[in-house]
């Protein structure tokens, strides 16, 4: 057997457990590379059976004890605790850190109520998508935001430079990134019961969308009900002295039904939910309109532009885009990225960014991007997997629905 | 882990192999011929049936597809003739000897998952009628392939 990236992700580095029914046992401790970032919960997920691979930069787990699919089953079944360390928290500051953010994303920041946040794009000049993030409105002069791991160098760089034209204009911002911090997902539908047991405010107040600073388990922690799975959850984010402390106490309190969860079961869950991995289904030169993001433009920026490449976004909402990201079902192996799709006829109308085996549908889902016109649900397509095709179906997402905690 | 050694010494005694005790959890069946690719290899006269190794199922995870030949077509050694799907990634499976496929494993179609609960035993991939016996020499013995997995797992 040879080929595939997790076959060589999962060789690199890979702990085989110490085993109690045997004399002779082979530990094999690698230190992880010495260029590898590890999180605060790195020796808690190893002491976990953790299976530690390289994802940006750092040493993460992409599964524990349990396989893939087991452990993306039980996030939707009880729930899961993810160490999502690796992403970039910060705050943004000042009078003027409501309109300076605006001049990057497509969201409507100054719409937004205090306390509460959405998904947005920071976008190029060419109106393409440098990042996506989930950004909060905490007052009028505080926004928080988590960005990509894979995208911190790019995104650091690029919003410091343009705070430094902002501020040499005049304008009140300044940062902070929260590198002291740690940010755990818990996620499933014993994510509140569960989290509820270590606060004294009412979760039930907290909506999709919400954030609040609130005392978790005995430290101060920034918590957002969101999430990369589809199901009801959280964001907390924890000081990383806290952190063991606060994934000990969760898994505590759920009696073992929260499992610890590594990346290779939040990527099947986030590509169930229909959400984009940036990377993959989002990148530079393509836009949140082609993307299927329109909602995440806020109703005034689509009528007055001011963020970068809004020129062509805006000629985008008027004409329609030329391509459009879909999803598919499909038959036989599952569909990965750069798979082609063609039409009936065999010809290709467009490419899959993201696909595989879906463990709580039982069959293969994946999304990609055709060519406008061809993307109604229904199409039938052809999917090329190792050169041969395979019949397949849009299909419109989110593949299993969401589960949003939204007021009644 | 205990489990592993009954399921191991079932297939043993059902194979009438033995098995082989060694220090790593993947299980090495003596007796059988192994691939560098770990693809595992069981000769009978000039027949021969493959699969993929539990070392190699324990490291793809769950599979969830398997790509499986036409009866009839000739497969060379160490060139790709199907596939192994997991969660994540897409492996190639190459024949460790040479000859012509007379059958295929059908019930993986509808029950992929025997690769990884069955890698010797159920989930057997194809069975080829060998074209040159002699290719078998080229092959490890599982002294041998216990060894290239241990060394391969401490370089990684």
């Amino acid at each position: 057997m040879r080929g595939g990236s997790l076959w060589q992700l999962g060789q690199s580095i890979t702990r085989r457990l110490a085993q109690s029914d045997k004399k002779a046992v082979s530990r094999r401790c690698f230190a992880s590379d010495a260029d590898l970032k590890k999180t605060a919960l790195y020796d808690f997920h190893v002491a976990h059976g953790g299976k530690m691979v390289p994802f940006a930069g750092w040493s993460m787990p992409i599964q524990y004890k349990d396989s893939i699919i087991d452990s993306t089953v039980n996030c939707r079944v009880n729930g899961s605790l993810f160490d999502v360390a690796h992403m970039c928290g910060l705050s943004l500051k000042g009078k003027d850190c409501v309109p300076f953010l605006e001049t990057l994303v497509v969201a409507d920041v100054a719409g937004l109520a205090p306390g509460t946040g959405s998904l947005t794009v920071f976008t190029n000049e060419k109106g393409g998508a440098i990042d996506d993030s989930v950004i909060t409105k905490v007052t009028d002069e505080h926004i928080y935001l988590v960005v990509n791991a894979g995208c911190r160098d790019k995104d650091l760089a690029h919003i410091e430079e343009h705070m430094k034209a902002f501020k040499s204009k005049g304008g009140d911002v300044s940062w902070h990134i929260h590198d002291e911090r740690s940010l755990l997902a818990l996620q499933g539908p014993l994510a509140a019961p569960v989290l509820q047991h270590l606060t004294k405010e009412d979760l039930s107040k907290l909506y999709f969308g919400q954030f609040q600073i609130l005392d978790i388990n005995g430290s101060t922690c920034f918590l957002t009900r969101t999430g990369y799975t589809g199901e009801d959850g959280f964001e907390i984010s924890v000081p990383s002295e806290h952190a063991v402390d606060l994934a000990k106490a969760i898994l505590e309190k759920s009696e073992g039904k929260v499992r610890l969860t590594g990346l290779g079961a939040r990527d099947s869950l986030r590509l169930e939910a229909g959400l984009c991995l940036y990377g993959n289904d989002m990148e530079q030169h393509i836009s949140p309109v082609e993307a299927g993001l329109t909602w995440a433009i806020g109703k005034r920026r689509r009528a007055e532009g001011g963020f970068l490449g809004a020129d062509v976004i805006l000629k985008q909402l008027q004409d329609g885009p030329t391509i459009r990201r879909v999803g598919f079902f499909s038959s036989g192996p599952p569909a990965r990225s750069h798979s082609e799709v063609h039409d009936e006829s065999g010809n290709k109308i467009g490419e899959i960014t993201s696909g595989g085996f879906s463990p709580n549908l039982k069959k293969n889902i994946a999304m990609g991007y055709v060519k406008s016109g061809q993307h109604k649900n229904g199409t039938k397509v052809k999917i090329l997997v190792r050169g041969k095709p395979y019949e397949g179906n849009i299909t419109k997402m989110p593949f299993v629905a969401t589960k949003y905690y939204k007021p009644s | 882990m205990a489990a592993r050694f009954l399921w191991a010494s079932r297939v043993a005694s059902h194979l009438r192999i033995s098995v082989a005790q060694r220090g790593f959890a993947s299980v090495v069946l003596k007796d059988l011929k192994y691939a560098e690719s770990h693809e595992w290899v069981k000769i009978d006269g000039n027949k021969a049936t493959f699969g993929i190794t539990d070392h190699a199922q324990d490291h793809l995870g769950d599979v969830v597809y398997v790509e499986l030949p036409d009866l009839g077509r000739s497969v060379s050694q160490g060139e790709s003739f199907g596939a192994v799907e997991s969660v994540k990634a897409t492996s190639d499976i190459n024949s460790p000897v040479s000859g012509k496929v007379v059958e295929v494993n059908e019930v993986l179609t509808e029950s992929p998952g025997l690769v990884n609960t069955s890698p010797y035993e159920e989930g057997w991939i194809i069975k080829v009628e060998l074209s040159d016996a002699g290719e078998v020499e080229k092959l490890m013995d599982s002294d041998k392939y216990s060894k290239f997995c241990e060394e391969e797992d401490a370089t990684h």
